[in-house]
């Protein structure tokens, strides 16, 4: 027989404030499930009545061990857990490991990836803002949005199943390029929904942006300032949302970005209802990504011809010996990448998503790292709530659009 | 800003919803109707076979060593002219999936150096245990297009010596 295990509430001393042990607050614990910490993250909450005296978030309920599990994977095959990490930015969590194995091996990217994998993460970013759109609606009580949110998305996850043959776990950006070119209907299918859904965002927009109850819940919610947010390293559009104008598409160009006439949308309030603005305005701006890239899309190869690195193509594989062995030898041992360390990060939906990679001279990376922004976005939570009232917590908390999948790894 | 125009913007945000409740539902009534899925859509495998029947699958375990998941089991034995599974030495005698660990990557397929094992269209696997979540080949593999086509069958020596066939690149 197991025996529960007695609180100790000394173990929590240096969490909360000594009015919690003479009983004058109170200690209460929010999540792990509970639907509106985004996935499984536990806080710690002291009460002062409805206000929130300390809030300490506890992680680590989603834990995977993706990072220790990339490090016993071949390069080729370790791709497959990044998808897996922040659910929903997938192409994005591809991009930004498939960058970073190229920077190790030194690869070229033909143009014509280069222009779909902007196309196909501004889509992923679409979908994620989606999904935050909805939830936030959710939170707050506007159930409705959720809804119409989730059927926008479902057309972006069907683009992606057109290319990948799967909605979420795509794996499509490869090391060198993509899986496969896109099929015929990608075009089409990008261009229908370019067309509907400028008035889709209008009509969020509709429900939410000057709904007086939403308004209410919102104004001067969450204040965070730009000097304590670059102390968390705070990235994304909440570091936007508090003034600066940071995004790594513009601060650091990839995948030819600077080609690209976009505005990064900044706010100085620094409040909840500044971060929706933000993200909402957002929209709009990867629209104009998508629309420019499938204008000027190059044709030509998807990935490079760099057998060393990349598989050959199926129809050289019977007829070419050399084609085979290569085959072969990628797809057992895999490519060996040089020694040294490499960093390379990408503007994800929530801010920067960066991958640090360690290469020994053999076929495994020697450690994997993942510089996740839900982690530094959740860290500054508990600065922001405190004084505020439970209710306010909940629309803080989703107005940091954390991913517990990306904090935890 | 009037009076009123909070009232307006409630009223504007209602307007919405009565619009959008007049639109055709998205939702498919799933298992009644099933969703469509896309050509390059990756479900529960199928190991292919030849049109003269033959299976395509050499064993040479290829797929098993690309799979992420470590997923798959194969075990190799030669054939003979006179009891011939597939073209070329050798066969798989065992080749077995287990679907709970298979993450559906499709690198497999990527790596199958005869386009053996494809990722097909079925996605709805459920199990009642974890033994019967391992796929053996019989459950795999495709049913012979006729009779005579069973494998293994005797064949004339010396004509299927050749186990890589000549491949186009995947179109859909
Ligand atoms: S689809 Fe991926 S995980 Fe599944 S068996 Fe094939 S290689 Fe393994
Ligand atoms: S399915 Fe393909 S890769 Fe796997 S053992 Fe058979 S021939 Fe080799």
């Amino acid at each position: 027989m197991t025996q529960i295990e007695e609180v100790n509430y000394e173990q929590y001393r240096h969490l909360v404030s000594e009015r919690a042990f003479t009983g004058e607050t109170m200690l209460l614990n929010m999540g792990p499930q509970h639907p509106s910490t985004h996935g499984v993250l536990r806080l710690l909450l002291e009460l002062d009545g409805e206000v929130i005296v300390n809030a300490v978030p506890d992680i680590g309920f989603l834990h995977t061990g993706v990072e220790k599990n990339m490090e016993a994977k071949t390069y080729l095959k370790a791709e497959v857990m990044s998808d897996r990490l922040d659910y929903m930015n997938n192409l994005g969590n591809n991009l930004a490991y498939c960058m970073a194995v190229e920077k190790l091996v030194e690869l070229d990217v033909p143009p014509r990836a280069q222009a779909l994998r902007v196309i196909l993460v501004e889509l992923q970013r679409i979908a994620s803002h989606l999904v935050w759109i909805g939830t936030f609606g959710l939170d707050l009580a506007a159930m409705s949005v959720f809804l119409y949110a989730f059927r926008e998305r479902e057309q972006i996850l069907d683009i992606f199943e057109l290319c990948s043959g799967q909605r979420m776990m795509t794996t499509f950006i490869r090391p060198g390029g993509l899986w496969r070119d896109v099929p015929v209907e990608f075009e089409t299918a990008v261009r229908n929904f370019l067309k509907i859904f400028p008035k889709r965002v209008d009509e969020y927009e509709a429900l939410l942006t000057k709904n007086p109850l939403f308004l209410d819940r919102l104004l001067g919610i969450g204040k965070l300032d730009a000097a304590t947010a670059l102390q968390h390293g705070v990235t994304g559009p909440m570091l936007r949302a508090s003034g600066v104008k940071w995004d790594l598409r513009k601060a650091r160009p990839y995948m030819g970005y600077e080609q690209y006439d976009f505005d990064i949308p900044v706010r100085t309030e620094g409040d909840t209802y500044a971060r929706y603005l933000v993200r909402v305005q957002e929209f709009r701006e990867s629209m104009k990504i998508i629309e420019q890239a499938l204008n000027k899309l190059p044709m030509g190869p998807v990935r490079s011809d760099n057998r060393k690195f990349v598989p050959p193509p199926r129809s050289e594989i019977g007829v070419s010996m050399e084609a085979l062995i290569h085959h072969f030898k990628l797809w057992t041992e895999g490519f060996s990448a040089p020694k040294g360390s490499v960093y390379s990060a990408v503007e994800s939906p929530r801010g920067e998503l960066g991958v640090y990679l360690e290469g020994d001279g053999g076929p495994k990376p020697h450690r994997v790292h993942w510089r996740t922004p839900s982690f530094s976005n959740l860290s500054v939570v508990p600065k922001l709530v405190k004084g505020h009232l439970v209710a306010d917590l909940v629309a803080i908390l989703a107005s940091t659009d954390i991913v517990l999948g990306d904090i935890d790894r | 800003m009037g009076v009123f125009d909070p009232l307006l913007e409630l009223l504007r945000g209602l307007g919405t919803t009565f619009k959008m409740a007049l639109d055709k539902p998205v939702t498919y009534q799933y298992p009644e109707e099933k969703r469509p899925v896309r050509p390059r859509f990756r479900g529960r495998h199928v190991l292919k076979r030849y049109e003269n029947g033959l299976e395509k699958c050499i064993g040479c375990s290829l797929c098993a060593a690309a799979c992420p998941a470590d997923a798959i089991f194969v075990e190799a034995s030669e054939n003979t002219d006179e009891k011939r599974f597939s073209p070329g030495e050798r066969y798989a005698s065992t080749y077995e999936i287990n679907m709970l660990r298979c993450i559906y990557c499709g690198f497999c397929e990527d790596a199958c150096p005869t386009e053996a094992i494809v990722l097909g269209d079925n996605y709805e696997l459920s199990f009642y245990d974890r033994r019967s979540a391992i796929y053996t080949k019989e459950m795999l593999l495709e049913p012979v297009p006729s009779v005579e086509m069973t494998t293994p069958r005797k064949v004339e020596p010396g004509v299927f010596t050749r186990s890589v066939p000549e491949m186009k690149d995947p179109q859909d």
